[in-house]
């Protein structure tokens, strides 16, 4: 929809005439992507992650390395019979490959929030939307960097560096990240007493925290031999601007951290009406963001120069879509030998059907360089053609097939993840008299959840589970409790906050339910709502 | 036969501890436990099992370190002795208690890891004496070891009122077993209390 509007209007503005600068890579990785970013790792189920952080991650990584040389070297292949028109190289077309084969969060997000699958299936399709931009980033930094040096001057040491600035970006990132996430929940502990720049910090802290990383990406990266040949060539700027791809991920452990230490673990830090300042700017930014992308993605369709190539359109998006599947089909047979909850073969085709491309591969065509790589625009139009393909015709018709294949959605029991996180939800469905949601958020059924989750950890250890799940939580959670909590937040009493932030929900939904029966409390002037609610509770227990 | 005489060469053992092939037979007969995971799992024992005698004690658990900092570590430790007739527990013993936590199939149904043995392991982490409901002080007792120390009585006896409020279906301000089951009706115990174990 928001591509149409972006069409519509790069055609309006072409007919009148006027240049529109298309969206420049410094634009949209230094305003545009954080926002989308920090909201998706703000609000990003922390729980459902974790425990399926295993499988995510063998996506991100093995998935997109697999289908990246696999496009890669199939469009060489096929070029090879010169149905392309002209020679392509090898390290072109991986080259090539390596942008368009990362999942991209943007687009997942548009589409997969609206769908409503089932919470395994989303998370496991957007974390490594999520997480697959260190692997991208790196193929496509190693491609380029080849392809500058032709491939006879390739040691194999090249090869090795390639290797290890990964490692560098997506380790280096996480610590950087959790560093300024530490940070900021402990700069949070020392500003209750000026509520106003209260909301600022996360957004403060996050940028730079997306900055630092640049930065330290930038000179971590030097270092390396075959990153230091293209640096002397190519121009300063736009490698600089490239760099900053990876590091939307850098922002993702901070916000983690951010918020769990806002919320979820300590909400004493924070005041409530901070919290809800914080999580409406991200939604708004983040929102705006997208709109913003895919206005200006549309607008470029009309207003770039364009080099159509039916054939190497045609076999880009059959090859994305085959090797997709292929790898979803062979790393989910892998991972449903350690998976307690196993990927059927419809999830996997919802998976495999779901890897959209986005933004993020158009801006990454964008910045390539044309002096090294003339068939830049040949480039650039066939991932405009494959990102249209796939938010298009696979974004659209995702939906049919949920529906067809009978996907387990998401039940009735599981709120939707928006509501929970803006914690109407309880109130609402309350309000809509859904006796059986209202129900679930029992204290008894929390209660219950957490001896299970502390009865399936001690389980864990008595067995020897090698990284149970469980048993990594409770370690976890110990720590926390004993060492980090002290330190960054101000009252540190609660072991399970989680608890008591129930109970006192519950408590005020009795009240408001109770005064909207009109019920015998009586509000006397002057008496604040804390000591009605008291009442209320003593007088519904006295029952 | 080749795995067990290897498995004693690397823990060491004294042979009258060896897994029998029928003993691992009559185990994955009864738990549904296949056999790598047996032996795993033995080694796992025997592992644990400081005196060398095949039978493990309580203080043979809590030396885990990991369990003793489990605020329900000590409770978990005594559900394993539910089974047991003296202070100590054997192999299959110990294996019964953990084929609860194996993962339901359902083509295969196994009276020990049905939802109902699930919900019944998690009820006995509440229940100490053994009367099949759970009182006020019992959940308080709960209550009090996963929160902490330092939080008002007030506070916790409020949450304990509220939540037998709750799942109190007769009236009687106890939990019984059938009302705990009810309370959770809608969650996925047959998920959440199932662990893949290792082959």
């Amino acid at each position: 929809m928001l591509l149409l509007v972006g069409v519509a209007l790069g055609l309006v503005l072409f007919s009148v005439g006027m240049v529109v600068g298309p969206l420049t890579p410094t634009v949209f990785f230094f305003f545009m992507l954080p926002p989308i970013v920090f909201d998706a790792g703000y609000f990003m189920p922390n729980r459902l992650f974790f425990d399926n952080i295993i499988t995510i991650l063998v996506y991100a990584v093995i998935g997109t390395i697999w289908n990246a040389l696999a496009i890669g070297v199939s469009l060489w292949a096929v070029g090879l019979t010169g149905i392309f028109g002209y020679e392509v190289s090898l390290v072109e077309m991986l080259l090539f490959s390596s942008i368009i084969s990362a999942v991209d969060p943007v687009a997942v997000l548009a589409v997969f929030e609206e769908i409503h699958v089932n919470e395994v299936l989303y998370i496991i399709v957007f974390g490594e939307s999520l997480l697959n931009d260190a692997v991208t980033v790196v193929l496509y930094h190693m491609f380029e960097g080849y392809t500058e040096m032709g491939i006879p001057n390739i040691l194999p040491i090249d090869y090795f560096s390639g290797i290890a600035s990964f490692f560098v970006v997506s380790l280096g990132g996480t610590l950087i990240g959790i560093i300024f996430g530490l940070f900021t929940a402990f700069i949070s502990k020392h500003t209750t007493s000026v509520p106003v720049i209260e909301p600022m910090f996360p957004f403060i802290m996050g940028y730079m925290s997306y900055l630092t990383a640049e930065m330290f990406h930038l000179s971590g990266i030097l270092s390396y031999n075959f990153e230091h040949e293209i640096f002397s060539k190519c121009n300063l700027g736009g490698h600089f601007r490239n760099t900053a791809v990876t590091d939307h991920k850098y922002i993702i452990p901070t916000t983690y951290l951010l918020r769990n230490y806002h919320e979820k673990l300590c909400p004493e830090n924070i005041s409530a009406k901070s919290e809800i300042t914080v999580k409406y700017v991200t939604k708004m930014l983040a929102t705006a963001s997208e709109t913003i992308i895919f206005v200006v993605l549309g607008v470029s369709t009309v207003n770039d120069n364009h080099e159509w190539n039916t054939w190497f359109v045609l076999f880009s998006i059959l090859f994305c879509s085959i090797y997709r599947a292929i790898g979803v089909i062979v790393l989910s047979f892998c991972l449903n030998k350690f998976r307690l909850h196993q990927l059927n073969g419809v999830e996997q085709f919802i998976m495999s059907y779901g890897g959209l491309r986005g933004a993020v591969a158009f801006a990454l065509a964008l910045i390539i360089d044309k002096r090294i790589i003339p068939s830049k625009d040949m480039m650039v139009t066939t991932t405009i053609a494959v990102v249209y393909f796939t938010v298009f015709v696979q974004g659209m018709t995702i939906k049919f097939f949920v529906r067809i294949l009978k996907v387990p959605r998401k039940s009735d029991k599981s709120i939707s993840m928006n509501e929970r996180l803006h914690g109407t939800w309880a109130l609402n469905a309350f309000k809509r008299k859904k006796y059986i949601i209202w129900k679930l958020l029992s204290s008894s059924i929390l209660i219950n959840e957490q001896v299970m989750d502390h009865i399936m950890g001690g389980i864990e250890e008595v067995a020897d589970q090698f990284l149970g799940n469980y048993k990594m939580r409770d370690r976890f959670k110990y720590f926390n409790n004993k060492y980090l909590r002290p330190f960054l937040t101000n009252n540190s009493a609660v072991n399970e906050p989680k608890i008591f932030e129930t109970h006192s929900r519950l408590n005020l939904i009795d009240a408001v339910n109770r005064v909207n029966e009109q019920s015998k409390v009586i509000i006397e002037p002057g008496q604040s709502f804390s000591t009605l609610m008291k009442n209320y509770t003593e007088a519904n227990l006295r029952q | 036969m080749v795995c067990v005489v290897s498995l004693k060469i690397i823990m060491g053992n004294k042979s009258s501890l060896m897994l029998q092939p029928e003993e691992i037979a009559e185990i994955h007969q009864e738990t549904g436990f296949s056999p790598s995971q047996i032996e795993r799992l033995y080694s796992r024992f025997t592992n644990l099992d400081k005196t060398d005698n095949g039978t493990l004690s309580r203080e043979d658990f809590l030396r885990i370190p990991e369990l003793a900092i489990n605020p329900l570590g000590d409770r978990i430790v005594h559900a394993f002795f539910n089974e047991a007739y003296d202070d100590r527990i054997n192999f299959r013993q110990f294996m019964r208690v953990l084929s609860r936590f194996r993962p339901v199939k359902k083509n295969k149904e196994n009276k020990l890891n049905s939802r109902e043995e699930k919900l019944r392991f998690a009820f006995k982490m509440y229940d100490l004496d053994d009367d099949n409901k759970i009182s006020r002080d019992e959940l308080l007792a709960v209550l009090h070891m996963m929160v902490g120390a330092n939080i008002s009585e007030e506070q916790l006896a409020n949450i304990a009122d509220r939540t037998i409020l709750e799942a109190d279906g007769d009236g009687d301000h106890m939990i019984s077993f059938e009302e705990f089951c009810s309370t959770l009706e809608r969650t996925d115990v047959e998920e959440k209390m199932s662990i893949r174990f290792l082959h």
